[in-house]
């Protein structure tokens, strides 16, 4: 495999030009020395830049090289291989350095204290304070929406499976296609339109459910729809055989064997709203204080805290602090969410009939 | 235009199962080879390592030594794509390109060889859907897309793609056994007129195709349960189904075999 | 995710005759349970569809409340006045904030994210291919306000090295011309999106490059194809209309993202003529920005915005998934 270039190539031959294995880890290299040796030749501060440079030179270098030894075609291939491994890097960079500034600046100021306060009586520029208030509102109006959407969604859902037909069934899926991917200030904006503006009922945590519940509820719809279609229809027959009306064959049968599957749709949906921060900020208002009442009076919420710890703190450094412990915080609920939902949709897979 | 192939001492494994061990044929040129054996026993394993596809399986793994007149396909050096160039291959499925009209089909391998000229395509195209006896059907929609033919000349495409780019050896996995008997005859037809051009090796389930077509049989069989295949024994074609050496063989074709 | 992408599933073509067998015999008693039960979940499903209608109706009436006292033109003024009587405002700089970020984002995103799903499908090792996928799962649910934090405070002043190259070498453009203020500009805020719908993109790129059949792919080796050659006639034709409405459900999300946009753009209510400089605006970032300091009237102004940005991000949805029925029809067709 380490004899390269062989050049003349009679027509028909199996054995063409073949590069080393060591070539493209070989060009990496070069390009990386040469990108540096620019980049300080030349006076460029920014890493980025050398990264840059480096990705390209690696790319134009492995055609050269490759179009040389070994023909046009493989040339292309090489390039394709590299640039695909060039999107891969370029994507992981931002991502990582995101989970990495969150858990590095976020570990600052997030202990016991941070977790149990709230900021009364802290102004936004000074150090101390915490998120209780924050998390408090948060628990509250996720736990509202999910009592409001999760029963929607489910019945919704059956009524697609087990029922749906006809034109009110297929404008029903359409619409819950369509619902996925309403912007979640656009929700805010119409429970303000409703709620606030025509109804007169002033900033609450129970309006921010609503918004939450209407982002919620396509995606609980969506993901128990599948699962109730994994559900063998041998099953619903063998209980209907045995005379047990379909209402109760569906709450006996059908909904416990998809438990799993609609559990973990459920989960990832309230993992989904939780750092839903725009309709909040229309709907909910914010707070320094607690209040542990959702249906009156503005609440805060963990990831409006962020949002108004950074815009309005001029910079200080405290507020900045907290911004990212808080951040850590709902990265952390949501990943937990997020992990456990996953590890409920593996342990209970078999039971569903996949 | 079409090559002797030897093969010694191959073995080919799945990750660490062992799928065929220690096989050792000649395959002549202008002649047709049929595989034969029981479901499982590795010919298609086989039939893979011959144009180097079956590393292409997640886990795929050849040892020993495939000579195409020679020179080792598994040689160090050698480009597994250029072998393949020249070991042509039909599925078990028909697997026209669903994207592609039926003449783009048929131009694909020409156009990765760089075949640019559109009269070269046009004449090259032709030549090769009139060997696959397809060129009366098709040659009022050529710009149809190739997935609307019917299944028998979904096979006849696939055979003229593989061999527009003039392959040394064609490799057959079950052609037929997607088709209906009308098709089954038109590709068995098929085959008897490209082995004046191409060395054939077919794989087969059906016994009859194997004494219809072929000139030399090879029989492979498991070893035991959960033990590799192996090759039982390669003669004529004649002398496989009147007289064959091993009683094994006997038995499989006469059917008395589990 | 998983949401989004499981219906192109063939399995989900299996669901016709399960549907068939689970339907009451219409023509038979119904038992009062059974008609609660359905009455229930139709009543659900309805329920829907009322909610889709009433954001459509109030947002309407609120806007055209707004609208009708717009002394201004709506879709043309350059102007955002409704603190003092008589109100000026149009949406004009929004729309050209909300287009262009939007398409610096997808410009950027998609082919990053078609390299990553083929790599995924095709190109990284396998052990390595499995973990990947997971992990671009889980950034997915990472929150937008999270991404903005880190866009703000991390992406922005990394940035400085970057616009000033661009000025240097791209600046005769003009629209890459770089006046030498903080990177908040709506290039930054593209640039900041495309690294948000990286993910959702990848994943149903990837769902769809997985279900390329195994014998197209196959054709295409045997006939002596490299890799690249194989993604490009067996792999990229049969998932470009996956990879289409994927960029669709991208777009959608980078139309109507608000949180990642304030923290990131300073604002400005004109239109910059280069992407570099500081300014401009986009529907959801100025409802954010501006909402706080609103009367009741400006409220119903930003509902009006808001519902341009609605019927927007509807129609880019909505012929996102009609692409994506019509993909799954014809590949059911060829299971």
């Amino acid at each position: 495999m380490t004899t390269p270039a062989v050049t003349d190539r009679p027509a028909g031959a199996l054995r063409g030009g073949r590069l080393p294995r060591w070539f493209p880890l070989a060009v990496v290299a070069a390009s990386i020395v040469v990108a540096v040796a620019i980049g300080l030749g030349a006076g460029l501060h920014s890493t980025v830049q050398w990264g840059l440079i480096a990705a390209l030179l690696a790319v134009g270098g492995t055609y050269a090289v490759a179009a040389r030894v070994e023909g046009r075609r493989q040339a292309r291939d090489r390039v394709a291989t590299s640039l695909v491994w060039v999107c891969f890097l370029v994507a992981v960079i931002p991502l990582a350095s995101l989970i990495w500034a969150t858990l590095r600046r976020g570990v600052k100021v997030l202990d016991g204290y941070f977790l149990t306060h709230s900021m009364a009586g802290v102004a936004d520029t000074e150090p101390g304070g915490g998120v209780y208030h924050a998390l408090l509102g948060t628990l509250e109006q996720v736990g509202l929406a999910t009592v409001i959407a999760v029963p929607v969604g489910v019945l919704t859902a059956v009524y697609l499976v087990e029922y749906g037909r006809g034109g009110l069934a297929r404008a029903v899926t359409f619409f819950v296609d369509v619902m996925t991917g309403i912007p979640s200030i656009v929700a805010g904006l119409f429970v303000l339109s409703f709620w606030i503006l025509i109804l007169k009922m002033g900033y609450s945590g129970f309006a921010g459910s609503l918004a939450l519940a209407i982002l919620m509820m396509p995606v609980v719809v969506r993901s128990t729809e599948e699962m109730l279609k994994l559900v063998p229809r041998e099953l619903r027959e063998a209980s209907l055989a045995l005379g047990v009306p379909k209402w109760r064959t569906i709450l006996k049968v059908v909904l416990p064997t998809s438990l799993g599957g609609i559990v973990t749709g459920v989960m990832l949906s309230i993992a989904r709203v939780t750092g839903e921060t725009a309709p909040v900020l229309l709907l909910v208002w914010g707070t320094n204080f607690i209040n542990a009442n959702p249906f009156s009076d503005p609440q805060a919420s963990l990831p409006l805290f962020i949002y108004q710890q950074y815009a309005n703190s001029a910079g200080a450094g405290a507020a900045y602090d907290r911004a990212w412990a808080a951040a850590l915080t709902l990265i952390a609920f949501v990943m937990i969410l997020n992990l456990v939902a996953r590890g409920i949709a593996r342990f209970t897979a078999p039971t569903t009939g996949r | 235009m079409s090559k002797r192939i030897d093969v010694s001492g191959l073995t080919a494994y799945y990750g660490a199962h062992k799928a065929i061990e220690d096989i050792s044929m000649t395959i002549e040129p202008r002649t047709v080879t049929a595989f034969i054996g029981p479901s499982g026993c590795g010919k298609s394993t086989f039939l893979r390592t011959l144009n180097r596809m079956h590393e292409v399986t997640p886990g795929g793994r050849v040892e020993g030594k495939v000579l195409l007149d020679g020179e080792d396909l598994y040689g160090p050096g050698v480009d597994p794509v250029a072998v393949r160039r020249q070991v042509g291959m039909v599925f078990q499925r028909p697997n026209p390109f669903p994207t592609m009209s039926v003449f783009d089909n048929v131009a694909a391998g020409l156009r990765l060889n760089g075949v640019r000229k559109k009269s070269d395509l046009s004449d090259i195209v032709e030549k090769s859907l009139k060997g696959a006896n397809l060129w009366n059907e098709v040659k009022d929609r050529l710009d149809k897309p190739g997935a609307g033919l019917s299944g028998g000349q979904q096979q006849r495409l696939c055979i003229a793609r593989a061999i527009a780019v003039e392959p040394e050896v064609l490799l057959m996995d079950e052609p037929c056994s997607a088709l209906d008997p009308i098709s089954t005859l038109a590709v068995e037809d098929l085959i008897g007129e490209l082995k004046e051009r191409f060395t054939i090796v077919i794989v087969t389930h059906n016994m009859q195709q194997a004494a219809r077509v072929s000139d030399r049989t090879a029989f492979f069989n498991l070893a035991g349960v959960g033990r590799p295949g192996r090759l039982i024994e390669i003669d004529d074609t004649e002398r496989i189904f009147s007289n064959p050496s091993v009683q094994a063989t006997e038995d499989y074709i006469s059917g008395r075999f589990g | 995710m998983q949401t989004s992408t499981q219906h192109t599933d063939p399995a989900s073509t299996l669901t016709a005759p399960d549907r068939a067998a689970a339907r009451p015999d219409a023509r038979g008693v119904m038992r009062p349970g059974d008609r609660v039960f359905l009455g229930l979940s139709r009543g659900a499903g309805i329920l829907l569809l009322v909610i889709m209608a009433a954001i459509a109706v109030f947002l309407t009436y609120r806007a055209v409340l707004a609208i009708s006292k717009d002394d201004g033109n709506f879709l043309t003024t350059f102007e955002w006045n409704t603190g003092v009587l008589p109100a000026k405002f149009g949406i004009a700089v929004l729309a050209f904030g909300t287009l262009v970020s939007s398409v610096v984002a997808m410009a950027l995103a998609v082919p990053v994210a078609v390299g990553i799903a083929l790599f995924l499908t095709h190109y990284a090792p396998r052990r390595l291919a499995g973990p990947i996928a997971y992990v671009i799962d889980l950034l997915a649910a990472v929150p937008s306000i999270v991404y903005g934090l880190w866009g703000a405070l991390v992406l922005v002043p990394h940035l400085n090295g970057l616009y000033g190259w661009l000025d240097t070498v791209l600046g005769w453009t003009g629209v890459l011309s770089w006046q030498g203020g903080a990177p908040r500009s709506l290039l930054t805020v593209g640039i900041l999106l495309a690294i948000m719908i990286l993910p959702i993109i990848t994943n149903v790129s990837r769902e769809v490059f997985r279900q390329v059949p195994r014998m197209h792919e196959e054709a295409a080796l045997a006939l002596g194809a490299t890799r690249w050659e194989v993604v490009r006639m067996a792999v990229l034709p049969f998932g470009r209309s996956g990879v289409i409405s994927a960029s669709m459900l991208g777009l959608g999300r980078a139309l109507g993202e608000t949180m990642a946009v304030a923290t990131v753009l300073s604002p400005t209510f004109d239109i910059q003529a280069s992407l570099l400089d500081p300014g401009g605006g986009t529907f959801a970032q100025n409802i954010a920005s501006k909402f706080n300091e609103a009367t009741e009237f400006g409220q119903d102004a930003l509902i009006a915005s808001g519902l341009v940005l609605f019927v927007i991000t509807l129609l880019v949805n909505g012929a996102a998934r009609l692409i994506i029925n019509r993909r799954s029809e014809y590949s059911g067709a060829h299971a």
